[in-house]
Formats: structure tokens, sequence, C-alpha cells
């Protein structure tokens, strides 16, 4: 007789009624009529659900499957950004696919897949999860970029997506490999224990393992020079699922770059610390750079978005539960503001006509005063000004830098965050300085009103009274 | 340790033996009459004089990823099948439970459509 | 004895291999794939991993193999561009590729040549058969294992989602 091993039912239930109701979006698709918006009601049910399920287990941190799933706060925390911005993106998508025609079913189950793919991710302590997770949080978005068949930029977005991911896939995977070749186990504790002993630590294969699983997460996270997709994909992928990709797969890949970096390797630091702060400063330049020549908004956001994948990655080479908080706090803030930002860039297409160009938001500002207000407010806090939560956030990552000494990377970081203004008050300029070019035709929904209600609270609450928030991301 | 594999090898040559003492059997044995019908490479009554690189429909690729999907599945039924004794009433649930979700996908290809060719 | 399969083996995978690189049709190098794969499972035999063997076989050989088919049918390259191109100005990238491997294939003889590598651990009998994959499978990764099943059924949404002909 073989010994069942401990099963641990309880930490996983997150995962469990996500999964659960995914199947049932799945299923009550099939037999609903026309009629689709019960989908939605099920579908945040149960991301309302595995969210408040997240916390079955109270006495952090819990460790089960023999060391392969863990409950702990940046666990619990992430869970909770993974399932808010899968809720927003469902929401932000119930007037897009409307209007752009796009099955519902599907798309919202393969949101839910990706999430239980997301909370598995940032939940694993063990590589075989950590690529499981990330194979199916990447399975979702290849699939979700390229769901309009119809539009060739979509399709284009998901081959691209698709050839390029499964390359890097096949880098983490190596990268993996390599690891356990040289340490015998994929627990990252084991790995942690393993490394702690010189002959091992000494092993040539090791720094090839540590490279390559860089340029795997580094393609996950949309870093450079592995960002070359981002633009692209962003731009192609229907609008709320760009949102969403921007947000929560990130998030998620973030989560398990950052345990595998920290608690797995720390000991291979010295080696791995110079090649992500090199990677860290070009990101942020190369996309900062980028954005300021972009005259699409969503591929403005885009390389806005591989910018703040630069910021975050201080975090990583921080270390520590400072980092831990300040990553966690920047995720948050970041899934407001994006949001936000998106769900205006929607709001202001129309069906056969998306508006993406920056002369569209030409008058945006005396059109629809409240819409550009808030449009600004979301850019500002992307930017990093005080009072909003981008500041705050942003703060917080610099704080922890600093602690551990990174004082180059610090001054380059907030060198960007300038340089970054100029793109962002570019926005502001259009909406506000320039003639209308055509009538806008705004039709708010109350849905896409309470997101961006949603987002502008987050933002603002979160720049003015943080303690609350952060005291919570903290371990 | 290749002791071990001493009847796999046996078997193998036997099979080969078989497929090829069939071919030259019914060479040696068999009557001879040519006529220009026959001579021509027979596939599946199609016409032979057409290009080969036709145009396959989407539908075979759907097909195909069916395949593997379930593939994958029916290979992680052979080790359970062997252990099943062994692993007692948790591995049947544990299977069970693998089997139940993929059986949602079945469930859900089926009603979608997905199995019909039209 | 192991050697006299192995080298026959390694032989016809390698020369299969480049066979996959150098053949001017792609339906021909997908031929040579299943070959090569086969020739590998084989290798995998030889290492006593007998389990990975058969999933080679009938995972990769078989399901993956039909699916390369399809997708080489369903692009119906024209006969001229079934010819692979040579692009020149990637010459200088490709180069610089092969010196990289030749520099790596060179320091993975110089490290397993190494003493340590001459007398390589001794494996138990029952290594790689199906049932210690199994044991491992059903207990220690009974996790992952559960997960990808899960993995699996998005997959299933997202086939039907991108090549349901038609969408109702």
């Amino acid at each position: 007789m073989i010994a069942a091993p401990e099963i641990d039912l309880i930490s996983l239930a997150p995962v469990l009624v996500l999964s659960v109701f995914t199947m049932l979006v799945m299923l009550i698709d099939l037999f609903v009529g026309k009629n689709k918006s019960v989908l939605v009601f099920v579908a945040l049910t149960g991301l309302l659900l595995a969210a408040v399920s997240s916390f079955a287990k109270t006495d952090w941190p819990v460790s089960s499957f023999g060391g392969s799933y863990v409950v702990d706060h940046m666990s619990v925390f992430f869970t909770m950004i993974f399932c808010l911005s899968s809720g927003l993106a469902i929401l932000l998508s119930v007037d897009y696919n409307k209007r752009e025609n796009i099955r519902v079913g599907e798309y919202y189950s393969l949101i839910m897949f990706c999430t239980v793919g997301m909370i598995i991710l940032a939940s694993s302590t063990d590589l075989i999860m950590i690529f499981l997770g990330i194979e199916i949080v990447s399975l979702c978005l290849y699939v979700l970029a390229g769901i309009r068949r119809g539009d060739t930029r979509s399709n284009e977005a998901a081959l691209k997506y698709f050839l390029l991911g499964a390359f890097a896939t096949g880098f983490l995977l190596y990268g993996m490999t390599l690891l356990y070749g040289a340490t015998g186990t994929t627990k990252l504790a084991g790995i942690a224990e393993a490394l702690s002993h010189a002959e091992v630590l000494s092993q040539p294969i090791l720094v090839m393992g540590v490279v390559l699983l860089i340029a795997g997460f580094g393609f996950k996270v949309a870093s450079v020079p592995f960002h070359m997709w981002t633009p692209d994909v962003y731009q192609g992928a229907p609008t709320p699922v760009t949102a969403f990709m921007a947000v929560g797969p990130k998030a998620a890949a973030f989560a398990a770059f950052f345990r595998v970096f920290t608690t797995a390797m720390p000991e291979l630091a010295p080696t791995w610390e110079v090649l992500l702060s090199i990677i860290a400063v070009t990101t942020m330049f190369v996309g900062n750079l980028g954005a300021i020549m972009q005259t699409n908004i969503k591929r403005l956001l885009a390389y806005s978005s591989i910018s703040h994948a630069g910021y975050i990655l201080i975090a990583i080479i921080a270390k520590g539960s400072l980092a831990t908080s300040a990553l966690l706090f920047y995720m948050l803030s970041y899934t407001f503001m994006t949001f936000g930002a998106f769900s205006i860039v929607i709001l202001l297409g129309r069906a056969g006509k998306e508006n993406l160009e920056l002369e569209d938001y030409s008058g945006l500002g005396f059109k629809a005063p409240l819409l550009g207000l808030a449009m600004s407010v979301f850019l500002l806090s992307l930017g990093g000004l005080p009072p909003l939560a981008g500041f705050v956030a942003k703060f917080y990552i610099f704080q922890a830098a600093l602690n551990e000494g990174y004082v180059i990377l610090v001054v380059l970081a907030v060198l960007n965050s300038a340089i970054s203004l100029y793109y962002y008050l570019k926005v502001i300029v259009f909406m506000y300085m320039k003639e209308p070019k055509g009538d806008f035709q705004i039709s708010l929904t109350p849905i896409t009103l309470i997101i961006i209600i949603i987002g502008l609270i987050g933002t603002v609450q979160l720049g003015l009274f943080p303690g609350p928030v952060i005291s919570l991301a903290h371990p | 340790m290749l002791e071990s594999y001493t009847g796999a090898a046996i078997l193998l040559l036997i099979a080969t033996a078989i497929a090829v003492g069939m071919v030259v059997a019914t060479t040696i044995l068999g009557p001879k009459r040519q006529f220009a019908d026959k001579m021509e490479p027979f596939e599946c009554g199609e016409s032979q004089l057409v290009s080969p690189y036709q145009r396959f429909s989407v539908k075979f690729y759907l097909v195909a990823v069916l395949f593997i999907l379930f593939d994958i599945e029916a290979v992680f039924l052979f080790p359970w099948a062997i252990l099943y004794k062994k692993l007692g009433l948790f591995g049947l649930i544990e299977m069970m439970v693998f089997l139940l979700i993929l059986g949602v996908g079945l469930m859900y290809v089926w009603i979608r459509g997905g199995l019909d060719w039209e | 004895m192991e050697l006299l399969i192995f080298y026959p083996l390694a032989l016809v995978s390698v020369i299969l291999a480049l066979f996959v690189v150098f053949n001017k049709s792609p339906i021909g190098s997908a031929v040579c794939l299943i070959g090569m794969m086969l020739g590998l499972a084989g290798v995998f035999i030889l290492l006593q991993a007998h389990f990975l063997a058969i999933l080679q076989i009938i995972v990769y050989a078989g399901a993956i193999m039909v699916l390369f088919m399809f997708v080489i049918m369903l692009l119906n390259l024209k006969d001229d561009d079934t010819k692979w191109k040579i692009r020149e100005r990637n010459i200088f990238l490709s180069s610089a590729t092969g010196v990289l491997i030749v520099g790596i294939l060179y320091k993975i003889i110089d490290v397993t040549t190494d003493t340590k590598f001459d007398s390589p651990a001794t494996v138990p009998d029952n290594f790689g058969t199906v049932e210690v994959v199994g044991t491992a499978l059903f207990t220690d990764f009974v996790l992952p294992f559960e997960v990808a099943s899960i993995l699996l059924l998005a997959a299933m949404v997202g086939a039907v989602v991108l090549a349901k002909s038609k969408v109702d």
C-alpha cells in the first residue's frame, strides 16, 4: 500500500471555489439562451467567494502539500488583487463585448481560468506548480488576446504573443530543469537549503539556470529585452483584456518571480542582483523613452506598463519584508489606476471606431469635464505625482531599495519618473489645450461609471491614507 | 539489465519478420495480372493528379488539438492503472476528480459542437 | 552491449535531426522529426526511463506530430514557399549562435569528462518504471497532477474558441 499524502483542501479553498465557479460559467453558458447577463453574476460571485475563502486559514504562513503550496500574507493579498482585477475586467467587458460582438461565455470562463492560474502562481512554492500556473495564465491570455477572430490586429496579437510566449516558457522550464539538476529538488525551500552547501553553490549550471529563469520571467512581466511583444499585443488585444493583462497576470508573474528569487536563491543573490539591476534600469529607460514617441493611447499605456515593470523589479532586487509589502502595495495601486485609465479608453470608443489616437482625445477636458478630470487623475497617478496612489507606491519601493543601499538604482528610477511625467502630461495637454476634432459620443453606462468611481476612490484613497493597506500588506 | 529486454526484442523481431514475410510472400506467390488501372498508386479512390499541398480545413486542427488533450489524459491513466490496487481509495478519488474535470471539458466540447463536423 | 545499441540509435537520431533542418519540404521535415523522436525514445529506454520513452512515443511521435502535420497542411504552403529560404542578413546572427553553441558544447564536454562523472551514482533497480513514476505522481506531486487537469480544461475551451469554424 502507498500511504496517501497529506491533503489540505482548506489552504486550497480559493482555487477550488474559483475552479468550480469557472466550470459553472462554462456550463451555464451552454444552457441559457441569448441573454447572458446571468453569467456576469455567477462569475462575480465566484470571484467574491474566492477572495473571501482565501481567509479560510488565518494562522499564516501555512505550508501544505509537502511544501509546494503556501498561504501567507503575500498569497492572500495577491489573491485579493487578482479577484479584484478579474472582477473589474469582467465588468469592463460587459458593454465592450456587446459592442464588439464577442461571445461572452468562453470569455468570462477564460478570465476566471486565468485567475485560477494566477492564484496558483502566487501561492506555490514548488517549481512544477509555478510552471503549471504560468502555463494556465499564458494559455488563457493567448486565447483572450485573439478572441476577436475577425480582426487582423487581434490575430496578430494572439500569434505574436503565443509564439514568443511559448519560447519564453521553454526558457523558463529549462532554467527550472537546471536548477533542479543542481539541487535535486523542485521545492523552493529545498533549493534554498541545498544552495547553502558550498559544493552545490559552486556549480556552473546554476548561473545558466538563473539566467534562463530571468529570461522566462522577464518575458512574462514584459521587461527589456523581452518586451518586444508588449506594444503589439496590448494594441491588438480587446481593450478590457489589455487592461486585465497589464494588471492581473503581470502581478502574478511578479509574485512568482519574487518568490523564486528571494526564497529559493538568496544565496545566489550576488549573481542575479547585478543582472536584474541592469534589466530594471534598461526597462525603465526603454519603457519611458518608447512611450514618448507613441501616438496611440494603447501603445502608450503598453510602454508605460513596461516602465512600471522596471520600478517593480527594484522591489525584487531589494528583497526583504519591506520590499514584499512595497510590491503588494504597488500592484494594488497599479490595479486601480490602470483599470481606471483603460475604462475611459474603452468609453471613448464605439462600434467600428475605437478612437485610440491621442488626437481623438483633443478637447475631452471641456466636452466632458468630469471624464477628463478622472483620466488626468489616473495618468498623474501612473506618473507618480503626490498625493495619488502611484506616488506612495513608488515611494515605498524606493524606500525599500534605499534601506538595502541601492542608491544609484533609486536615483535612476526617480529620474525615470520625471521622464514619464512628460508623456502622461502630453495626454492631458491634448485633453485640455487642443480644440476638439469631432464630437464625442459618450454613452456612460452605470457599469463603466462604477469602474471609474472604484478606480478614482482607490487611487485617491491609497494616495491620501495608505496606512491601513500598508499595514495589511506588511507581514 | 539489458537481458530484461530480450522478450521485447524477440517480439520486435517477430513483428518485423511477419510484416516483411507477408510482403515477400505475396510478391512471390501471388498471381501477376497487370493492367493500367491496377498499376496506378491507390489512394483511397482519390484522383492522383492533384497537388499534395491542398489546404486542410481548420476543423482538422480542432480535432487534432482535442486529440492531444485527451491523449495526455490517457497517459495519466497508465501509471494509475498499474498502481490502482496499491493506491486504494485515495487513488480512486484522485483520479475521479481528474476525470470529472476533464469530463466537464468533454461535455462542454460536445454540447458546444466541437465534435460535430459541420 | 549498451553502447552497441546506443551508438546506432544516437547516430540515426542525429542524422534524422539534421534531415529535419535540411529537408526541402516541411512535410519531409515532420516525418524525419517523428523518426528522430522514436530514436530518442530508444535512448530513454537505455537510460531506464521506460515511462518517459512511452510518453515520447504516444504524446510526441503520435499526437503532437499529427498536429504538426495538420498545421503544415492548414498553412497550405505553395510550391515555392515550401523551400526554406536563407536570409543573408541573418548570417551574422547565425554564426554568432553557432559559435555560442560550440562553446556550450565544449564546456559541457569539459565538465562531463571531469572525474566526478566517471562513476555515475548507481540507480535503484526499478528506477524510471511506470510504477515509480506513478507513485511520485500520485503522492508527492498530487497537486500538480490535479492542476494539470485545469490546464487541459482551459486548453480545451481555448481550442474551441479559436478553431470552431462556425460561431453561433
